[in-house]
């Protein structure tokens, strides 16, 4: 039993790191809405735009990125509450607090895990929905690599929300108060590289601003979390 | 002074509804939060006194419950007494 | 330096301390006011391009760019509060954050007020106007967090967190907002000029500036101190205080 507990302590941060990140994934696939809920949120809310504005072509292909980039937003946002909630209702956030090893590796996993299961299908439908919208044909791999590059920092600026607002009871519309305008950077120049690939223009300017915001946020957000984390759990 | 008469004033040079529109809100916000400042400074203080009066309140009523029971028991002892001595 | 600084660290020190800096501070506030607002309304020259509009100017230019310097100020009281565990820090940065939403907004208003002579319509996404709509949102959401909480203690942690992470995206924000704005420029009228500011206009823009300056220290104060006694509540000082004052 000690020689269990010894050998737990012991854990190299990557496999503290793949122990987290496998048990959320198992959790996340045993309840199962929770994952293809925001997917299938996305879908709707991009099919609700053509019947408000009108299915006219030009319209719509002019407005596909923002769109698309506003919709995935909106459902990262919807998916953000499952990060933590479950876990803090449950006691085994403190339990994961009080752990040996570092928050900011237990942080990082839980966030992967979010990516994974939110962002990373976006990233595979948004182009078929695209496709409904008439988005220009060259910017089909503007819209993969902004997203690949950019739903990472939606998941990681949201978790901050998450992790301050998680002992409120209420923190879902909260949650979108205080997130939403942190998103703004990432929307502007992900929408405009889009548009910059459909007049054929190079758009690796905005992919290296994103690039930069990813790896800023990458480095600061597990911070701010454990941080956030602590105060909420207290 | 800028302005011949009371009029011209008010006028502005034909900027004036923009001109009062954008100094009454300035004016109305800013003595909004001020009230609004001081009313709190007083519900805070009127909170904080509500409470220690309960606290209070509640501890005298404490002392007086104490006291009854105390009373209760000295007169259960007397009746206790009372009842070895009778037979 | 923390030598000198540890009396006023003292909550109650602090608290007396305020309530009498508080009708001198008023005074100058008033006056400075007066002064800046008549001057800028009755003897300020009118713009030889904007005309009278211009005298919008000395309010929503003091209230913009203090706005932004409330956010920061927020800033470091949420820093020193979250390293050095000050309280008293932690209480100015929640007095400061409704102060700095108020101020955002009579900013917005003024703008959009000005514009709409001088661009045609109430509203333009102009990088400025866009930011500072925008810092409109961080400010509220500070505000909604710190009211979400039961306890003061962990509100104010919690809100410090967020103004810290506001204050890290605030640049970016602004810069990704004007290069936005260069990129749709299309859209916008005429560009308002840099007015050439001639001494009689910078009189009173000064003293408006300043009044401003000293009305933002004025209202902190009065929040500053409902925030100290809400925290200090079971203190004896704050029992004898209450007591004291008795029901009003």
């Amino acid at each position: 039993m000690t020689d269990n507990i010894q050998n737990l302590n012991n854990l190299s941060y990557r496999s503290a790191f793949m122990l987290i990140l496998k048990r959320d994934l198992t959790i996340a696939f045993r309840h199962k809405d929770d994952v293809v809920n925001p997917i299938l949120f996305f879908i709707i809310v991009i099919t609700l735009f053509p019947l408000g504005i009108g299915p006219e072509i030009n319209t719509l292909s002019r407005i596909a990125p923002g769109i698309i980039w506003v919709a995935a937003l909106l459902s990262t946002l919807l998916s953000l509450d499952r990060l933590f909630k479950s876990d803090y209702n449950d006691g085994s956030l403190e339990q994961m607090l009080l752990s040996p090893h570092p928050i900011f590796i237990l942080v990082l996993a839980k966030i992967t895990s979010h990516w994974l299961l939110t962002g990373l299908p976006l990233i595979f439908i948004a182009p078929l929905l695209a496709v409904l919208l008439h988005l220009n044909e060259n910017s089909y791999g503007a819209l993969m690599l902004t997203l690949l590059l950019g739903t990472p920092i939606l998941s990681l600026i949201g978790a901050i929300g998450v992790a301050l607002t998680v002992g409120i009871k209420k923190g879902g519309v909260l949650l979108s108060l205080l997130i939403l305008p942190l998103y703004i950077p990432v929307l502007i120049f992900a929408t405009s590289a889009i548009d910059t690939a459909a007049m054929n223009l190079p758009f690796t300017g905005q992919l290296a601003i994103i690039a930069a915001l990813f790896f800023t946020t990458l480095t600061l957000a597990p911070f701010a979390v454990s941080s956030a984390l602590k105060v909420s759990t207290n | 002074m800028q302005f011949e008469n009371i009029n011209a004033f008010f006028a502005m040079g034909g900027y004036g509804f923009y001109v009062w529109l954008s100094y009454g809100v300035t004016a109305l916000a800013i003595v909004l939060l001020i009230i609004l400042s001081k009313q709190k400074h007083k519900n805070t203080l009127l909170a904080i006194n509500q409470r220690y009066t309960r606290e209070l309140k509640r501890k005298e009523a404490a002392k007086q419950q104490q006291e009854l029971k105390q009373n209760n028991l000295s007169s259960s002892e007397v009746v206790e007494k009372t009842n070895e001595s009778t037979p | 330096m923390w030598k000198w600084l540890h009396p006023y660290a003292n909550p109650e020190t602090t608290y007396h301390l305020t309530g009498r800096i508080i009708p001198w501070f008023s005074a100058l506030t008033i006056a400075l006011l007066t002064i800046g607002i008549t001057w800028a309304l009755l003897f300020a020259p009118a713009d030889y391009q904007q005309g009278d509009s211009f005298r919008i100017f000395y309010i929503h230019v003091p209230t913009a760019t203090l706005s932004m310097g409330i956010y920061v100020g927020m800033a470091i009281a949420a820093l020193c509060s979250l390293v050095w565990q000050l309280r008293l820090a932690d209480a100015s940065a929640a007095a400061l954050a409704p102060i700095g939403a108020v101020f955002t907004f009579v900013s917005l208003v003024t703008g959009a007020a000005w514009g709409k002579p001088m661009w045609g319509t109430w509203w333009i996404w102009d990088a400025r106007l866009t930011s500072q709509l925008i810092l409109l949102f961080l400010f509220l959401g500070v505000i909604a967090l710190h009211n979400a909480f039961e306890d003061k203690t962990s509100a104010g942690k919690a809100a410090g967190i967020l103004t810290l992470v506001g204050v890290i995206n605030i640049p970016i924000i602004k810069y990704s907002v004007e290069w936005w704005n260069t990129l749709h420029q299309g859209a916008t009228v005429s560009k308002m000029g840099k007015p050439s500011m001639s001494i009689d206009m910078l009189w009173p823009f000064i003293f408006c500036y300043m009044g401003f300056v000293f009305l933002i220290v004025v209202i902190t104060c009065i929040r500053f101190r409902s925030e100290i006694i809400s925290r200090n509540s079971m203190r004896p000082w704050v029992r004898e205080l209450v007591l004291n004052q008795g029901v009003k």
